[in-house]
């Protein structure tokens, strides 16, 4: 498999430490004297950019949290001039003040590398057709892969998401070889494409990079084997550039961390402790050469280890095991991001429906996820009458699908058949084993 | 004369109906006419029993949601007709039938009909002109 940037992928861990210095340093520097939300921070913890004099000295630094994030919407964390930006994108919001990621020329050039490197770990090279099935817009998945085939040369078709009748076509007709969607979406086109009569291990397509929602080891051996294709994992985040943080190699033993551009610690998410490596916590993300919005210390929330052993690649750089979890409750839907709590909302404006309610997240015979929400009937909203509780379910899914854009299956349940327990109550349950 | 309908939510799993009819049984409840109205995930059983307000109680205790609906037990001949005639009366008066279902357990000759309906004290002035007899309970 090919290794885009060997100088950079297999440095030496001296060489790579001092260049992660270096570049920790300016990122300070620039934050410090162009971004007053950081000049603040950085003052009321007694810091300034002549305090980081070894890498190990970025524990001193304060996180910087989502909540931070949104608090500084929309240009709050800007580290460049206005007229210096050439491409913003944002998270879908669904959960919030959406999330900025404010890009200028080099950003977009930092950005175009890491995604060439993600997908040369697929295999991808010039000479290949690359059928971009992430939704191009504000979501940083279309252009991010967009973006780092550009860079390798390759042929994209820049068909977005959706349509899946139009996919099969153009992937049999254009003799797609490599593939870049959500993990569900590539299930969901095995199964229409059996439906249509075609066979996707008798096309070209040989590679797929998925992301942008959890998956499983299980789900890559269904993968691999209906669409007869090897299938990557890659990890980003809008906050720190899009895809293109972590993506796996060949040999799919965690992610490859592009560390010269994203240094990775992990911390202790009760404590803020760093962490040794192999130990199990959050996953904590500074930016060391990001322009636009550069972060220092964020929390992606992100549970994970550090794996520091050789991988047989010949690549150096340090991996992070598949994601084990999150610190909080978010739920990934259909790569919708929720958290239960918005579910509760909904419910409380409806009366009767509090405060018993379970969420059923499972991948059903389309793949595609499924969310059912389990509502107990209390005696306030029951009647004699089936159209009165169709139409409060009816207003339920309508509410639900309206505030998260997520159409839910809402079954309405006996009281007290909700399992309570003591303390916080189990409100989710994930099916999907991930 | 009105009678106390009992209304049930019940989950549609295997094992409900007998959890009901279980307990009123233990309690010495009769059903004496019954009822359920099913979709996908979840049944609405309307039953008329002997004791409702024992009933209720029983049910709301074992944690069911139950609530009592008001419905009309109407007395009709046991041939051809007879419901064709009642529905009519509804219809001039222009009160809607919401839902029914009939009983037939209750003497040989005559039918019982429980209606629930959305206007029930002007369904039962226009039943007693009617000469329509109307039940108390069973």
């Amino acid at each position: 498999m090919p290794i885009w940037n060997r100088d950079a992928e297999c440095a030496s861990d001296e060489a790579r430490r001092a260049l992660q210095l270096t570049r920790l340093q300016q990122a300070v520097e620039r934050v410090y004297t162009r971004v007053p939300f950081y000049r603040d921070k950085l003052d009321r913890a007694g810091l300034d950019p002549d305090s980081i004099t070894c890498l190990a000295d970025i524990a001193k630094l304060p996180f910087t949290t989502k909540d931070e994030l949104r608090q500084t919407y929309p240009y709050g964390l800007l580290a460049c001039d206005r007229s210096d930006l050439v491409e913003i994108h944002t998270s879908s919001g669904t959960t919030g003040t959406p999330v900025v990621g404010a890009y200028t020329e080099s950003d977009l050039e930092l950005w175009s590398e890491v995604m060439a490197r993600t997908l040369s770990m697929a295999g991808c090279v010039k000479g290949d057709t690359v059928q971009n099935g992430y939704g191009y817009g504000l979501f940083t998945g279309g252009l991010g892969v967009h973006h780092g085939a550009r860079k390798i040369g390759a042929n994209i078709l820049p068909i977005s998401s959706g349509n899946t009748r139009r996919q099969l076509m153009v992937m049999r007709d254009f003799g797609t070889t490599l593939l870049t969607c959500t993990p569900s979406y590539s299930l969901y086109l095995a199964e229409a494409a059996v439906q249509e009569g075609i066979d996707l291990r008798e096309l070209p397509l040989r590679a797929g990079c998925f992301g942008a929602e959890p998956w499983s080891e299980n789900m890559r051996v269904e993968i691999e084997a209906k669409l007869g294709i090897s299938a990557h994992d890659i990890y980003g985040l809008t906050e720190l550039i899009g895809p293109g943080v972590a993506a796996e190699c060949e040999h799919k033993n965690g992610q490859h961390f592009n560390e010269d551009y994203f240094y990775p610690e992990i911390i202790d998410p009760a404590t803020g402790e760093v962490l040794p490596d192999g130990h199990k916590g959050e996953l904590v993300i500074t930016s060391l050469k990001r322009e636009g919005t550069p972060l220092l210390r964020y929390r992606t929330r992100d549970i994970t280890y550090l794996m520091r052993e050789p991988c047989a690649c010949g690549r150096t750089t340090v991996r992070i095991h598949r994601l084990l979890g999150r610190t909080d409750d978010l739920m990934i839907i259909r790569g919708v991001n929720c958290f239960p709590s918005q579910i509760e909302n909904v419910l409380m404006r409806i009366e009767g429906t509090q405060p018993h309610y379970q969420i059923v997240i499972d991948r059903g015979a389309t793949h595609l996820d499924e969310i059912e929400v389990q509502v107990e009937v209390e005696e306030a909203v029951f009647s004699d009458l089936t159209s009165v509780m169709e139409s409060l379910r009816r207003r339920i899914h309508d509410e639900l699908k309206s505030e998260l854009g997520i159409s839910a299956h809402i079954k309405l349940v006996e009281p007290r058949s909700i399992a309570r327990s003591e303390g916080k109550a189990k409100r989710i349950i994930d099916r999907r084993s991930l | 004369m009105i009678i106390k309908q009992i209304s049930i939510f019940v989950e549609n799993s295997s094992g409900r109906l007998a959890d009901v009819t279980a307990l009123l049984a233990a309690a010495g409840i009769n059903l004496r006419a019954l009822s359920i109205a099913d979709t996908a995930d979840f049944g609405i059983l309307r039953m008329v029993v002997d004791q409702p307000e024992a009933a209720l109680k029983l049910l709301r205790e074992a944690g069911f949601t139950a609530r009592e609906t008001d419905v009309v037990g109407v007395e009709v001949p046991d041939h051809p007709g007879a419901l064709a005639r009642l529905t009519a009366l509804f219809r001039d008066e222009g009160v809607n039938i919401e839902y029914l279902y009939a009983s037939l357990e209750h003497s040989s000759d005559r039918a019982v009909i429980v209606l629930k309906v959305d206007a029930v004290d002007s369904a039962l002035a226009m039943l007693a002109r009617n000469g329509v007899v109307t039940i108390p309970g069973f």
